[in-house]
């Protein structure tokens, strides 16, 4: 064991240019990904660009791609990947990289804005019990990874950042929606600016989430049906011709 | 060229440097005021050490233990703190932390529920009554998102990923800040009539730390080399359980709220050594006690197999564990192989908080620079010689929200001031020498040498021989350093920005040092072999670190006299 080694083959590159290059690392017991990305800026290549905070599966800072497959790095064991053949660990592939590793998340930021924050029923009591916060407790447990984000499909391979808000921000909106005690309706913004129905509810988003939040069946399923009631059941259309919103 | 349109600048009657607890939370009352904000972070919005909180944020709401209230928080806490805390902030911290609790709900934030609607407590270390609002074991990761959602609806400037080097000064007053974009390598000057320092802790210049590569102590290295005063800077806590095993992940935190909800420890033989330590609160006696208690087990030979202590919570029904400790769970299966609904957990002591910090003033969080404030762990004083679980995360929102109330006061009735160009330019000059040095050290090794001095000569049991050694090497260590190179282009360099964060690093670690070496006593988590008494004395008197000239200098400052009724309440006690 004191010998082993494995070879990480990673991507070194900015927006317009890279290549995998393979670095070989020592192994530890229980080594994970990014202890094997630290080693190689100690020893071998003090430059490489990689983000990381808690590294324990707290901060969603260390997305890649392991071997081709969206993780958290800090939580990704060397010992759970073939030991016979080159590890490789390249950028989210859904955001433009930076720099190595590090990709440009902003846009998730710049959709976050879009979504009017918690504003509390007047005169509400404050009274609140367990089975009325546990669904909201679900969606606040998301570390904003961007794994979701990443492999869904219509970010991925369709690029709709313009007229889609993707996995983590229906996450969001279905915590603020599904708050006992708040106010505001989002259910027209979840239509027509984070265009819900695109999502064809394929679940890779909830596939790769590291929280193990059930994204599609808890969070956007829901959220789609009160997409429906509101815009689309029959009766409701109906009586809104006849009582047009003030 | 002049500094305007040779480097990016920005202006703000605020700048909030940090945005964990207390930069979010000091924005956010700055906002409220009508103050231009800004807040500068080292990483991505969010991602702060404030998310690695877990086990809760202590308040006297009385929802579970109705006889709780602010006097006995207070008393709990200047008794954790061995009587050393600033009494006036643990007052205004315990009497202001429901407030603060209730705002957050306010704002959205989902605690977990009492049977009767309220916000659920649960006990902790030191704490007389169950105290610690939370949510499951994430609960730093709930304050943060709700105060990153509340700041961003308000509509603060976030400049993200972005590292100040440098204040700048108009005569005695901060009126800026100057720094670079991890992202690009470009430079940045901020212009502001206040500032508020909200960096978080100095944890990473020890080799076994819970604390992230931001927590360089960067704030406190700021302030000091802008002519602040830096308080009780010996005094660092290692929280008694932090993993230590596999290596990879040692140091990472196990929550006290393991603790909390019953968890208990043995040694090797099985003993239930805290009987020995502290028969009367066992497991949830003060950090301080029980990460001694844990390094003398394993020092006397009878650590568990990794050099640790058994924790076991397997006793509790595993559906409890899983819904109160979720986190807690997946780490240890998925980073150790360990159920810990089956069986014990292997735990140590790990660098996790400073107590000391910048000196600032108890109501408003202003230090002895004009302009400049700050907050939360940055801040010295609050939590005296040992912090009590759960008193951070109310710490940050008490002084936060104080720090940013008066830096937006003062800003309103701030002279005019001028950046100089010249500090802009010897700022600049600094950042950018590690390229100019090809052929010089690696930073990470100087960084690896820096954490093994700490924790072998600065760590949990010190004496005079190892920390006048550490002093020495630490001027080793400075000269490395100062030859430090980087290489390749500057767009998210992480070598080159280690060389700035080093500076920060060796500031903070021989102020540490210095002030350890002065205090000849052992109080709270500072723990002299070779003084291992408390003296009254010494209870009498704080520790000030400040430049002067080039040189680090430590003065003995006496403290005030404590209020009679202040006085009363401690008595209450006995």
């Amino acid at each position: 064991m004191a010998d082993a080694t494995a070879t990480l083959r990673v991507f070194r590159g900015d927006a317009e240019t890279g290549k995998a290059v393979d670095y070989e690392v020592p192994l530890t017991p229980g080594m994970v990904v990014l202890d094997a990305i630290h080693s190689i800026q100690a020893n071998q290549s003090p430059d490489l660009a990689v983000r990381w905070n808690c590294k324990a599966a707290k901060c969603g800072s260390c997305s890649a791609e392991v071997n081709g497959r969206p993780k958290l790095m800090c939580k990704t064991r060397m010992d759970s990947l073939p030991p016979d053949q080159p590890i490789t660990v390249f950028p989210i592939k859904t955001f433009p990289v930076i720099k190595d590793l590090v990709t440009d998340v902003s846009w998730n930021y710049e959709v976050n804005k879009k979504i009017p924050a918690f504003k509390p029923k007047p005169n509400a009591e404050w009274k609140m019990y367990q089975r009325d916060v546990d669904r909201g407790q679900e969606f606040r447990k998301c570390i904003e990874c961007f794994l979701c984000q990443n492999v869904c499909h219509v970010l991925r391979d369709h690029d709709k950042k313009q007229d889609f808000g993707g996995p983590r921000f229906f996450v969001r909106t279905a915590a603020l929606e599904m708050h006992p005690l708040d106010s505001r309706n989002r259910i027209p913004l979840l239509r027509e600016q984070l265009g819900i129905g695109y999502c064809n509810i394929t679940k890779c988003c909830t596939e790769v989430c590291p929280e193990d939040i059930h994204i599609t069946d808890n969070a956007i399923i829901p959220l789609k049906e009160r997409v429906v009631d509101q815009f689309y059941d029959p009766l409701t259309m109906i009586v809104r011709k006849i009582f047009p919103a003030k | 060229m002049s500094p305007a349109t040779k480097y990016e600048t920005h202006e703000h009657d605020v700048l909030i440097i940090g945005a964990g607890g207390a930069g979010l939370r000091a924005a956010i009352e700055a906002l409220a005021q009508g103050a231009r904000v800004g807040v500068v972070c080292k990483s991505l919005l969010g991602k702060a050490h404030t998310v690695m909180a877990e086990g809760g944020l202590a308040a006297a709401m009385a929802n579970v233990d109705k006889a709780d209230n602010w006097r006995t928080h207070f008393r709990d806490t200047m008794s954790g703190g061995k009587y050393l805390n600033n009494w006036r902030m643990a007052q205004l911290h315990a009497q202001e932390a429901p407030d603060r609790v209730r705002e957050l709900e306010q704002w959205g934030a989902l605690f977990d529920r009492t049977d009767t609607g309220d916000i659920l407590q649960r006990a902790f270390g030191g704490h007389t009554f169950k105290r610690l609002c939370h949510v499951g074991d994430r609960t730093g990761l709930e304050m943060i998102r709700t105060l990153q959602d509340r700041g961003v609806d308000l509509g603060f400037d976030v400049y993200m990923e972005c590292t100040i080097t440098r204040l700048l000064k108009d005569g005695d007053r901060v009126c800026g800040a100057f720094g670079y974009w991890r992202n690009s390598g470009n430079l940045v000057v901020f212009k502001a009539k206040s500032i508020v320092i909200a960096t978080g802790g100095i944890g990473k210049s020890w080799k076994i730390t819970s604390n992230s590569w931001e927590c360089t102590g960067d704030g406190m290295a700021l302030a000091y080399e802008a002519g602040a005063e830096l308080l009780d800077m010996e005094f660092v806590q290692f929280h008694p359980t932090g993993m230590v095993w596999p290596p990879g992940v040692r140091g990472i935190l196990v929550t006290e709220a393991v603790r909390g909800e019953g968890g208990i420890l043995r040694n090797k033989n099985g003993e239930r050594f805290m009987e020995k330590y502290d028969p009367k609160r066992l497991e949830l006696s003060t950090r301080d006690i029980v990460a001694r208690s844990i390094y003398t087990e394993v020092r006397e030979g009878r650590g568990s197999e990794h050099g640790g202590a058994y924790l076991n919570i397997s006793h509790k029904p595993a559906e409890y564990v899983k819904r109160k400790l979720p986190s807690m769970y997946h780490q240890f299966k998925e980073l150790a192989d360990v159920d810990i609904t089956k069986g014990p957990m292997e735990v140590g002591p790990t660098c996790h908080y400073v107590m000391g910090g910048i000196r600032v003033d108890a109501e408003t969080g202003q230090s002895t620079v004009p302009g400049l404030f700050a907050a939360g762990e940055a801040a010295g004083g609050m939590h005296g010689a040992n912090r009590l679980g759960g008193n951070s995360l109310s710490d940050l929102l008490v002084f936060g929200r104080r720090a940013g109330l008066a830096a937006a006061q003062q800003a309103g009735k701030c002279p005019a001031t001028a950046i100089d160009n010249a500090q802009i330019e010897a700022a600049e000059r600094d950042l950018l020498a590690p390229f100019t040095r090809a052929g010089g050290e690696n930073p990470y090794k100087i960084h690896e040498n820096l954490q093994d001095v700490m924790q072998s000569l600065v760590g949990i049991f010190r004496n005079d021989e190892d920390l006048r050694k550490a002093i020495v090497e630490l001027e080793k260590l400075k000269a490395r350093a100062a030859n430090a190179s980087a290489s390749g282009s500057h767009v998210y360099n992480t070598g080159w920005h280690l060389t700035r964060d080093l500076q920060s690093m060796l500031t903070v670690s021989e102020a540490c040092a210095h002030a350890a070496l002065a205090r000849t006593e052992s109080r709270g988590a500072h723990s002299r072999i070779d003084f291992p008494k408390t003296e009254d004395a010494w209870g009498k008197k704080n520790l000030i670190i400040a430049k002067k000239g080039s040189a680090m200098t430590l003065t003995e400052v006496p403290r005030g006299a404590m209020p009679a009724e202040l006085q009363e309440i401690l008595a209450e006690s006995k």
